[in-house]
C-alpha cells in the first residue's frame, strides 16, 4: 500500500560497490509515468492512484479507452496500473512520476509477470524429488509417486500438487534494494533479480 | 548485442586503464590489491602466472597461479574491480594456448614458461 512506478525490464548485469565487491544488478527503465486517474473513498470506496506508462500510437487506442483518456484530460498511455495509497491528496491527475521517487539504498517490492514455462512436471513445478535414476527404476524417474490413499477416501484430495502450467503469473519479489537511480536516463538499478522477461512491464513499489 | 542502456551503466564501472589489456596468459604479474583492515587500507601484492582470462566487458576475470610454500594457490580477479589498484607485468611468457590449466599438473622445472621477446622493427 504505497506509491510506486511502472517500468520495463531492460536486463541484468553486474557492477562494483564501494568495497570492490561485484553486485548483481537488474536494470529497469521506469517512467516517466503520468497520473491518469485518482480513486477516492467517497467515489470508489478505496483510495489509489492510477498511473499510465509507455507511449502508444493513437490508432492503437480503442474507442472506449480513447474516451476515458479524453475524459481524464491526459495523453493516452500503453499501460494503466493502480497503486493503493493511504492519502490521495498529494496527487493530481496529469502529475508526472519519475524515478526520483526512489533513493539509493531504499527497499522496494517489485512485481512482474513471471516467464512462462509451459506445461511443467512436478519436479520443476513443485520441487518434488522424483524417483530413483537407476536400481531398476522404470518410467518413474520424474514421477510424483503416490497421489493419495486407497478406497477411503477413494478420490484424490483437492489441492494435490501435480504437473501443469507453470509461470506467466503475477509474482512479487519483496525487500529488494535500490542500488542506484539514474534520473537523467530514467533508469533504476535494483540489486538482485526481478520477475519477468526482458521488456515486460514491471511495477516497483516502496516497501510499506 | 548489448542493450545500449545496459552498456551505459557498465561503462561507468569499466576501467579505462590500457595496461589492463596488455597482460596475457603466460605472463608473470604482480597484482596490487587494496585490502581493508579496520579503517586502514593497504596494498597487498599477489604475484604469479596468469593462466587464463575469461569473459568480457565488465565481467572479465583473470586467474593468477602461484606456488606458495609448496602448495599451488590460484586467485581469480575481476579485471574491472576497483580494489585492484594495478597489474604489473614482471615477465612476459611465450605460450601456445589461452588457458594454461595444464600447469596444475606440472611442478618444478616442468612448469617453467619460456620468455616472450618482442622485437622492434
Amino acid at each position: 500500500m504505497s506509491m510506486g512506478i511502472l517500468g520495463r525490464k531492460v536486463g541484468m548485469t553486474q557492477v562494483f560497490d564501494e568495497e570492490g565487491k561485484a553486485v548483481p544488478i537488474t536494470v529497469i527503465e521506469a517512467g516517466p509515468c503520468s497520473i491518469v486517474g485518482i480513486r477516492t473513498p467517497e467515489k470508489n470506496s478505496y483510495s489509489a492512484v492510477q498511473l499510465g506508462f509507455g507511449e502508444i500510437r493513437p490508432v492503437k487506442v480503442n474507442k472506449p479507452m480513447k474516451g476515458y483518456f479524453e475524459k481524464q484530460g491526459t495523453a493516452p498511455r500503453r499501460w494503466l496500473r493502480e497503486f493503493r495509497v493511504e492519502n490521495t491528496s498529494d496527487y493530481q491527475v496529469g502529475q508526472e512520476i519519475t524515478v526520483s521517487l526512489f533513493q539509493n539504498g531504499e527497499i522496494v517490492d517489485v512485481t512482474g509477470i513471471s516467464k512462462g514455462k509451459g506445461t511443467a512436471g512436478v519436479m520443476k513445478r513443485h520441487g518434488f524429488g522424483g524417483g530413483p535414476a537407476s536400481h531398476g527404476a522404470s518410467v518413474t524417474h520424474r514421477h510424483p509417486g503416490s497421489i493419495g490413499c486407497s478406497s477411503y477416501p477413494g478420490r484424490v484430495v483437492k489441492g494435490r500438487r501435480m504437473a501443469g502450467h507453470m509461470g506467466s503469473e503475477r509474482v512479487t519479489t519483496k525487500n529488494l534494494k535500490v542500488f542506484a537511480v539514474d534520473e537523467e536516463n530514467n533508469l533504476i538499478l535494483i540489486k538482485g533479480s526481478v520477475p519477468g522477461a526482458r521488456d515486460s512491464l514491471i511495477m516497483i513499489r516502496k516497501t510499506a | 548485442m548489448i542493450d545500449p542502456r545496459i552498456a551505459l551503466i557498465e561503462k561507468r564501472f569499466l576501467k579505462t586503464d590500457e595496461s589492463l589489456s596488455e597482460f596475457r596468459p603466460g605472463d608473470t604479474v604482480k597484482v596490487h590489491v587494496k585490502v581493508k583492515e579496520g579503517n586502514r587500507e593497504r596494498i597487498q601484492i599477489f604475484e604469479g602466472v596468469v593462466i587464463g582470462r575469461q569473459h568480457g566487458g565488465i565481467r572479465e576475470n583473470f586467474i593468477v597461479r602461484k606456488i606458495s610454500a609448496g602448495i599451488g594457490v590460484e586467485r581469480i580477479f575481476p579485471v574491472h574491480c576497483p580494489s585492484i589498484e594495478k597489474v604489473e607485468i614482471v615477465r612476459k611468457g611465450k605460450v601456445r594456448r589461452a588457458k594454461l590449466y595444464y600447469l596444475r599438473e606440472l611442478s618444478g622445472k616442468a612448469a617453467r614458461i619460456k620468455e616472450r621477446r618482442e622485437y622492434n622493427r
